[in-house]
């Protein structure tokens, strides 16, 4: 029923300038939390890739069983679909590879390196943003030879795990929590 | 202990509830930087661009995503300045520490750093939050893959930065 075709919250995903306006507002609602999270700064993120400082997986796994529980409870309540990335081992595991190394070499992600120019990192700005910018542009001139190629091996299933093992998506949501919470709880057992 | 990570990471899951609900997308970036490469492309080499087959896919125009990584710039720019934390920075501290206080060399190895990271995002059709929060959270198998991928990728690639070029 709320996913009607007439409904108020369909009308509302359809509406593109409104749309618009909601990005922009979430946009600074996640830009505040990067901040306020530290992830925003090189030296946290590179603590993070030289294993001394553990606030990135802090935040991200906090967020992930947080996002978690609400998200699949949508589902469950018919108010939200899941949108699943499909992947290939020539996708996912190559392009993770070259990722990972622009990850240390830049020390921000797409994301982090949008609120490290909002905090007055100039490298992020001139260095790291153009930097995305061409290596975007360039996967796009190559894409045509690489998905004729090497983006299509090694397919991974296009599903979420609980499906893939076939159970419900609790029987994966609860261990999945209790390790996280074990995970953090170990984390600052070990003053990491 | 410091709660504000964990504060952090409460408020971008309970954010990703909203983007899923109002939005009916994830919390994702990378795709914002292709259309704007292509809008560059499109300023510069004329409407032909817009064939590519890439961005017949990832149209060159301003969407959600678009306006959320606007949005990141000022939500981080008004806490900076609320928490003191606002500084015009090139070479940050533990880049100083261990490559020098050259702004020139921070700035060719961001870009190359950049670089990578776009080619990588988008090869990998997802990035830290696309993949790393949104597609974890969502338990999907190929974003679970991509992650650890990314970090024991960036992992080795930060030692051997620090740990091998760096003394040397």
């Amino acid at each position: 029923m709320v996913e009607g075709a007439d409904s108020p919250l369909h009308r509302l995903r359809q509406n593109q300038s409104l749309q618009r306006l909601l990005g922009l507002v979430m946009g600074v609602a996640f830009g505040v939390f990067l901040q306020l999270g530290g992830v925003t700064s090189y030296d946290v993120i590179i603590g993070q890739l030289l294993l001394y400082d553990f606030t990135v997986v802090k935040v991200m796994l906090s967020a992930v069983a947080v996002g978690m529980v609400g998200v699949y409870l949508l589902v469950h309540l018919g108010l939200a679909s899941l949108t699943i990335k499909p992947g290939s081992i020539g996708t996912t595991v190559l392009g993770g590879i070259i990722f990972g190394c622009g990850f240390a070499v830049l020390g921000y992600c797409p994301g982090t390196v949008a609120g490290a120019v909002g905090s007055g990192a100039l490298d992020a700005l001139f260095g790291g943003t153009t930097g995305i910018l061409i290596g975007a542009g360039i996967f796009a001139e190559l894409y045509p030879r690489l998905d004729a190629s090497v983006l299509q091996r090694g397919k991974i299933p296009d599903m979420t795990i609980p499906e893939l093992v076939g159970v419900r998506p609790r029987a994966v949501i609860v261990p999945m929590i209790i390790l996280i919470i074990a995970i953090l709880y170990g984390i600052e057992y070990l003053g990491l | 202990m410091d709660w504000t990570p964990y504060l952090a990471g409460l408020g971008i899951g309970i954010l990703s509830w909203f983007t899923f609900l109002l939005s009916a997308r994830p919390l994702g970036c990378s795709t914002a930087y292709a259309r704007t490469s292509g809008m560059i492309e499109r300023a510069i080499r004329g409407d032909s661009v817009l064939e590519k087959p890439y961005y017949r896919k990832f149209v060159p125009q301003i969407d959600w995503e678009w306006m959320l990584v606007l949005g990141i710039v000022i939500g981080a720019f008004i806490t900076a300045i609320v928490r003191g934390e606002f500084a015009l920075i090139w070479v940050p501290s533990t880049f100083e520490g261990a490559f020098g206080s050259s702004s020139l060399l921070r700035l060719a190895v961001a870009l190359v750093g950049g670089v990578l990271m776009g080619l990588g995002a988008r090869w990998a059709g997802g990035c830290t939050s696309g993949h790393g929060i949104s597609g974890t959270l969502q338990l999907a198998i190929a974003s679970w893959i991509a992650v650890v991928t990314f970090f024991v990728s960036g992992i080795i690639v930060a030692f051997l930065l620090y740990g091998v070029i760096a003394p040397w």
